[in-house]
């Protein structure tokens, strides 16, 4: 199969060619044709590739160089795709639970005038993603990177007749170039001391230039952690998640859950021996993840937005990533960033469902009841909270306790880390629970008059069995990461951790479902109000942007608002009007005075003529 | 032969100069752009005469070589100015000259 890797990123390329220049001309049923086939295209060579690769014995990478980008003195990036266990789990992710998503899309998209644009839009999304993780250089990984940015921009600005939608998608847009910047800082500093981007050749001369600790490599991998927490959505950079829920449910889905905000999980993972190399950044990224998904827990347990909850949602289960990732569990971090895949897509999917039968509502206090209406979202839903929350033997639940275990194991941070994640895990049960017992229980709010068809449901159930069984998953990635420390199994440990999340479902029952333990009586209290708004406006971050950044700006361009710079060339340009207009009174417009100047002209000419000639 | 009855030079060229004043003087004063063609053609023919002159006085040809360009510069100004002319009317509705005077300023 590896002479048709190639066509793993290029089907979906296709597809988005042949969508973007038909202009929306075809048929809804071609276009979904075209959209939906593509993607399962890639699917199936994707599984073809990863049932060849793991018939190998020793899993080894597989590196396929197509052409030289281009070679500019010595600097030689390639399109080169390098396959090894990590890009494999990945590809599966992307377009297996892409693939699942696109179905979906064919019939929850399917009254929008732009379905055409929207598959297309999805595609070149696929496309972008598939060259981030098989790229074997920085910079096609950047290419990748940029193209998921630009696609996460036009999807969340979809519907862009609603202003609203067109302030999300910039702001989207604006916050994750902030987090590129740095990523685009950090390559130049690797390429300034490696002189390759080539990543495999680029971690063996890292090894050999820097010595554990040094301060270039340790700025080099903080720069390419502002770049991944741009795009993870991760402090500080975390704000336009939420916003981005603006965009239809499927991108929400696909992009802002599944695929492209664990990118930066992604990009620190393959670049994992940069990091081996700088502990100080590592314990950045643990401490990033380990505030980040309490922040978000505490926010998402707030919030009545169906979507946005599920968004902060993402937030705290990318923090857990990252939470993996600074404490050296590179497998477990990449492990749950695949079960996460699952059940959040389900999640969002199922959320999708709801919001289709109820015709776009998406505040979860005007639903309730809807068990019974809505069975395969009421399943889907408690499927995916259940493994969101880590419940024992869910997906979820293997990926989170192998994460929280690894955490409480390393160093002096870890207990800290561990309590954190502990916290997190939760305020995780409680806020899922919160939900589907809002959402699916109690008295009916809004009768569902427009039921969810089997486009819909299939790729819903496919989901389930997967975030109920995706714990079992292998993920082929123990020759791409050094072995992970050996988890002791001794002490209460082991038994906190699982119980944690049971105890956080039994907490939501009680307060939401049955509302034996009144906390009104907390959330009325002045302190009590106060916090929650703090919470629900998390923490206020969006205020403080706008007061630290977007105001400061505002005031300079207010005094600026006639240019300084121009001042100079506009003081020029009136010099030239003013000599124009003395100039322009010789312009009568009056033939004969034309002709007297005229006259006067030659007659002093022959005059002087004359003169000289006399002398 | 008889002998030629010869004109002075000076005569000649003082006639030139007095026709070119004259059309010079109808290009200044006039207002009619029929009548600003003819004193061109005026001045322009004064030229050809000064040529003429000239050229006899000192016997050779170049003198009347230069009045036959004149000539045919002449036709072709006076076809492209009627022509100027003709536009100048259907645009402006007039043949003053001194209401075409748009470009000022």
């Amino acid at each position: 199969m590896t002479d048709f890797i190639f066509l793993i990123p290029l089907m979906p390329l296709v597809g988005f060619t042949i969508l973007f220049c038909t202009l929306g001309n075809l048929p809804k049923p071609w276009v979904a044709f075209v959209g939906v086939g593509s993607i399962g295209t890639s699917a199936l060579i994707v599984a073809l590739l990863g049932v060849e690769f793991l018939s190998t014995k020793d899993h080894a990478p597989i590196l396929v160089h197509l052409y030289t980008w281009m070679n500019l003195g010595g600097f030689q990036p390639g399109f080169s795709f390098y396959v090894d266990g990590l890009t494999l789990t990945m590809m599966f992710v992307i377009t297996g639970v892409g693939l699942l998503i696109h179905i979906y899309s064919s019939l929850f998209m399917q009254d929008d005038e732009d379905y055409s644009r929207f598959f297309s839009y999805m595609n070149l999304f696929v496309a972008a993603m598939l060259v981030l993780v098989l790229a074997d250089n920085l910079l096609l990984l950047f290419l990748g990177w940029e193209g998921v940015g630009l696609c996460s921009y036009l999807l969340v600005g979809f519907w862009y007749q609603d202003p609203a939608n067109g302030v999300a998608a910039r702001k989207a847009f604006i916050v994750t170039r902030i987090g590129d910047t740095f990523m685009a800082l950090g390559l130049f500093l690797l390429y300034m001391h490696l002189g390759t981007l080539d990543i495999q050749a680029m971690v063996d001369k890292a090894a050999l230039t820097w010595v554990t600790g040094d301060t270039t490599v340790t700025l080099a991998c903080l720069l390419l952690v502002g770049g991944a927490v741009g795009k993870s959505a991760q402090l500080p950079l975390q704000t336009w998640l939420p916003d981005a829920m603006a965009g239809p449910t499927p991108v929400s889905a696909l992009i802002h859950a599944a695929t492209m905000v664990t990118a930066g999980v992604y990009l620190i993972a393959r670049t994992h021996e940069l990091f081996l190399l700088s502990p100080v950044a590592l314990n950045v990224v643990a401490i990033i993840g380990a505030t980040t998904l309490l922040m978000a827990a505490f926010t998402a347990l707030t919030q009545s937005d169906i979507k946005r909850i599920l968004a902060y949602s993402t937030i705290s289960q990318i923090g857990y990533m990252f939470l993996a990732l600074g404490v050296g569990a590179w497998a477990s971090g990449i492990f749950h960033l695949m079960t996460h895949a699952f059940f959040k897509a389900l999640l969002f999917l199922a959320a999708g469902a709801v919001i289709y039968s109820l015709h776009h509502e998406h505040n979860i206090f005007k639903m309730g009841g809807l068990r019974a209406r809505l069975p395969v979202a009421f399943w889907s839903f408690l499927i995916g909270s259940a493994a969101l929350a880590a419940l024992p033997f869910t997906s979820g639940f293997y990926s989170k306790d192998a994460i929280l275990l690894s955490a409480w194991q390393s160093g002096p941070l870890g207990p800290g880390l561990w309590a954190a994640g502990l916290l997190g895990a939760l305020l995780t049960a409680v806020y899922s629970f919160r939900l589907v017992f809002i959402v699916f229980f109690g008295e009916v709010k809004t009768v569902p008059d427009k039921p969810a068809g089997w486009l819909m449901a299939g790729p819903l159930v496919i989901l389930c069995g997967l975030s109920l069984v995706g714990g079992w998953f292998i993920i082929p990635v123990s020759q791409v990461f050094p072995a992970a420390a050996d988890v002791s199994h001794d002490g209460l440990i082991p038994i906190i951790t699982p119980a944690i999340p049971i105890l956080g479902v039994v907490l939501a029952w009680l307060i939401f479902l049955r509302r034996s333990v009144d906390v009104s009586g907390l959330t009325e209290s002045t302190w009590g109000k106060a916090l929650t708004h703090f919470w629900f406006s998390h923490w206020k971050m969006d205020w403080l942007y706008d007061h630290l950044f977007v105001k400061p700006y505002s005031f300079i361009t207010y005094l600026n608002r006639r240019d300084i710079v121009d001042w100079f060339y506009n003081a020029l340009a009136e010099v030239l009007w003013f000599v124009h207009d003395i100039a322009a009174t010789s312009q009568t417009g009056q033939l004969r005075t034309y002709a007297v100047v005229m006259l006067f002209g030659v007659v002093t000419l022959i005059g002087i003529f004359i003169g000289v000639r006399l002398t | 032969m008889t002998e030629a009855v010869t004109i002075p030079m000076e005569h000649g060229l003082l006639l030139a100069g007095i026709l070119f004043l004259i059309g010079l003087l109808g290009v200044l004063v006039r207002r009619n752009i029929i009548l600003i063609l003819m004193s061109l053609e005026i001045m322009l023919n004064a030229c050809g005469l000064a040529f003429i002159v000239v050229g006899a006085h000192w016997g050779i040809a170049d003198g009347q070589v230069m009045f036959m360009l004149i000539l045919a510069i002449a036709a072709a100004e006076v076809s492209v100015g009627l022509g100027l002319l003709l536009q100048v009317y259907r645009r402006i509705g007039t043949l003053d000259i001194d209401a075409a005077s748009r470009m000022r300023g």
